[in-house]
């Protein structure tokens, strides 16, 4: 059928199953918008373009569906970068449309020409300059079969103006042919034999889950390996929601602000199972260091993760979907077993719990970030989406949200880019209609990209967003008070005149204010019952620390504590 | 320790920037890299020398097979190869010194490709401690103008090819 090189990409959309796309037009990609126009294709149009990038990220982690986001060329395309680069780091499948000027103009500096994909080479997993339309559906049908497979990732197609009106014969291949692409899918059944005498033989082993547990969805075949096995659990940042809160063998999360017997437990384990982890070094603290007396078995998809940041004893290649059902039934026949045989590093683990839980100072005089928390888990009983921004809030919400599901918890954790949040939960609720999002954001980085604000409230997407605000940029500021003698260079906000409520309303969006503890539950309680999307100014102490912390360089038995009274 | 690894890519436009960006973004140590076609029109041969240790040597290996247009890479290290680079060469070489030049040159096997009235250009092709040390020669006790070296290329000794 002839169409043009724009109505190509629709109907390419629609065959890769795209049912929403975010953007921002322009120049360059004015005949790709007439076609989405004539097309009535469904389009989130964002205040900014970075939003729609962290828009489409969000989108993609919370439905597990390949993000799509379009810009125009020069600044709309630089304007993706820091989202294209949050993608990658957390491996989120994304297919990033950006318009080119014309052919003859390209190397020229042209107006809005910018090298995207030369700027984007590193922090894709692909990306493609469509300079001929017959290179068009081909270039699409690769960007989203290599974004979703494998390991997944952002990619970009950098598709020239004149291609978009190029008229040609459409039709999309109905497979990919790629010499250099082999997506592992599944690995060797000897070593998951090797696994299993490893196992055998293991008197402290843990189980340590990542955010490839949660990519491949594969938490139900995790929960029946940690159930056959017994053995404790820890998880990444990026793994929360894997493994439910209240399971009984689990000791949340590991690394710099991971909780005492996760930490613990780490350092003296004998056996190490990273399942779907890249040992960043949030999580290791110094390699040599790291779980110094075990073995590691790491399980991935992806070849270069294993032995990349610390050297593994025994690797698992392959999709977890086949490698952790294959453990699965090996494990099944010695259940009871394994159960026994870790009956004494249960009780130690159980000391460890006992010894040191989680804790924060309770206060009648100002609200507390946990106490919010703790609030918000009991009041959505651990089902909302939650969202974060960057900095001590996240933190705090991955120690103190009860998850209960996977892909329920939202945040940048490779890249820690600040700004992420709003646009990352519009995204989300826009693919989860239905199900509650709420974003936690500090006062910092809600400014970040609070543009956003203005699309949460023109969508009507009912996102909660929860602003804890210590009228500083609080992580930077912890590390200024316990590192560099309390020297708060450029981290106070104190003395600012934005006033959030004022803002959000501004913006079409409900406004609500905390200020005092017994306000808290009402608040909260009444934000959640409003329909559409509502910002609550919550304002908490303004040194407080995000704590446990396993300060940089330290061993993570090398944990701050802080004060402890009570 | 240095590799030589052969890296068959798809000829494509784009893909040398992102093996060059690949390297620099995660610091690989590449001594030299060498790109040209190969006996399939859709194939392009890039011959790289990488030093490091194996935990490093393995991380270059892993992370260029990751990108889409790499097909596959062999490490020639670790099988029989031959090894070559050629090199260009130019020289000064008045009347008086220009029989010298000639008595090295034949006993590097090397070839006298271009001659003026104060220079002449060598070309040699071997593996790199020949040119070197004729290099030094020739520095010693002509003075080199300028030289161009390819970086090195290799190919495994019997029947099977790297593609295999």
């Amino acid at each position: 059928m002839k169409m043009t090189g724009a109505e190509a990409i629709i109907q390419s959309l629609r065959n890769e199953e795209v049912d929403v796309v975010f953007g921002y037009p322009g120049g360059a990609v004015l005949s790709l918008y007439d076609a989405l126009y004539k097309a009535n294709f469904n389009h989130i149009l964002t205040k900014h373009e970075q939003g729609s990038v962290h828009a489409a990220d969000g989108y993609a982690r919370a439905t597990g569906k390949v993000g799509v986001v379009i810009a125009t060329s020069g600044p709309g395309a630089t304007n993706l970068v820091t989202g294209i680069a949050t993608a990658y780091m957390d491996s989120i499948p994304l297919v990033a449309i950006t318009g080119q000027v014309s052919v003859p103009m390209i190397g020229r500096d042209s107006f809005q020409e910018a090298d995207i994909r030369g700027i984007t080479t590193p922090i894709t997993k692909h990306n493609y300059l469509v300079k001929k339309v017959e290179d068009l559906p081909g270039a699409l049908k690769e960007a989203f079969y290599i974004a979703r497979t494998g390991r997944p990732g952002p990619v970009v197609v950098d598709i020239a103006k004149d291609v978009f009106v190029a008229l040609i014969d459409y039709q999309y291949p109905k497979e990919v042919k790629l010499r250099g692409y082999h997506p592992l899918f599944e690995g060797d059944l000897e070593t998951i034999d090797k696994v299993f005498e490893e196992l055998r033989l293991a008197h402290n082993p843990l189980i340590f889950v990542g955010g490839g547990v949660n990519l491949s969805d594969s938490s139900e075949a995790l929960k029946v390996l940690i159930e056959q096995t017994g053995f404790p659990v820890i998880s990444s940042l990026m793994g929360l929601g894997c493994v439910p809160f209240d399971n009984p063998q689990y000791l949340g999360m590991v690394g710099m602000h991971g909780s005492y017997a996760a930490n613990m437990a780490t350092t003296e384990c004998d056996l190490l199972l990273g399942i779907g982890v890249r040992f960043d070094d949030r999580v290791t603290g110094p390699t040599c260091e790291f779980a110094p007396k075990a073995k590691i078995i790491h399980f991935d998809i992806d070849p270069a993760e294993i032995n990349k940041n610390v050297i593994a004893n025994l690797r698992v290649l392959g999709d977890m979907k086949w490698s952790i059902p294959a453990l699965v039934q090996r494990v099944e026949q010695v259940s009871e077993e394994l159960k026994k045989q870790v009956r004494a590093w249960t009780e130690k683990v159980r000391f460890w719990q006992r010894e040191k839980p989680l804790f924060y100072k309770r206060d009648t005089d100002n609200v507390m970030p946990q106490a919010v928390i703790e609030k918000v888990s009991q009041l959505t009983q651990g089902e909302a989406v939650i969202v974060t921004d960057v900095g001590q809030h996240q933190m705090w919400v991955a120690q103190n949200y009860g998850f209960k599901n996977p892909r329920s918890f939202l945040t940048s954790g490779g890249l820690g880019t600040m700004g992420y949040g709003l646009p990352a939960a519009l995204g989300a609720q826009c693919g989860l209609p239905d199900r509650k999002v709420i974003l936690f954001v500090g006062d910092g980085g809600i400014m970040m990209n609070c543009q956003e604000l203005a699309t949460v409230a023109d969508y009507q997407f009912p996102v909660k967003i929860l602003i804890l605000n210590n009228q500083s940029l609080g992580m930077v500021a912890q590390w200024q008070r316990l590192f560099y003698g309390g020297r708060y260079s450029h981290t106070s906000l104190k003395g600012g005149h934005t006033d959030f409520v004022k803002l959000a309303e501004a913006m079409g969006v409900t406004g609500l204010r905390v200020k005092k503890p017994e306000e808290l539950d009402r608040v909260l309680e009444q934000a959640l019952a409003t329909p559409g999307p509502v910002v609550v100014d919550i304002q908490i102490p303004e040194t407080m620390d995000a704590l446990p912390m396993v300060p940089s360089g330290a061993r993570l038995d090398q944990m701050i504590f802080g004060e402890v009274d009570e | 320790m240095k590799h030589t690894l052969a890296v068959l890519v798809e000829n494509k436009p784009g893909v040398l920037t992102h093996i060059s960006g690949l390297i620099s973004r995660r610091a690989f140590n590449i001594e030299s890299i060498a790109a040209g076609y190969t006996e399939e029109p859709d194939t392009t041969r890039i011959t790289i020398v990488v030093e490091g240790n194996e935990m490093e040597q393995e991380q270059v290996v892993n992370q260029l097979s990751k990108l889409v247009d790499v097909i596959k890479i062999c490490d020639l290290t670790a099988v029989e190869s031959i090894h070559r680079e050629l090199a260009l060469i130019k020289v000064n070489a008045s009347v008086n010194t220009r029989s010298d030049i000639i008595n090295i040159v034949e006993i590097f096997r090397a070839n006298i490709v271009d001659v003026s009235r104060e220079t002449m250009v060598i070309e040699l092709s071997g593996d790199a401690t020949k040119i070197d040390a004729l290099c030094q020669v020739l520095e010693e006790d002509h003075g080199i103008i300028e030289i161009a070296r390819t970086g090195k290329i290799a190919l495994s000794r019997g029947p099977i090819p790297a593609k295999a």
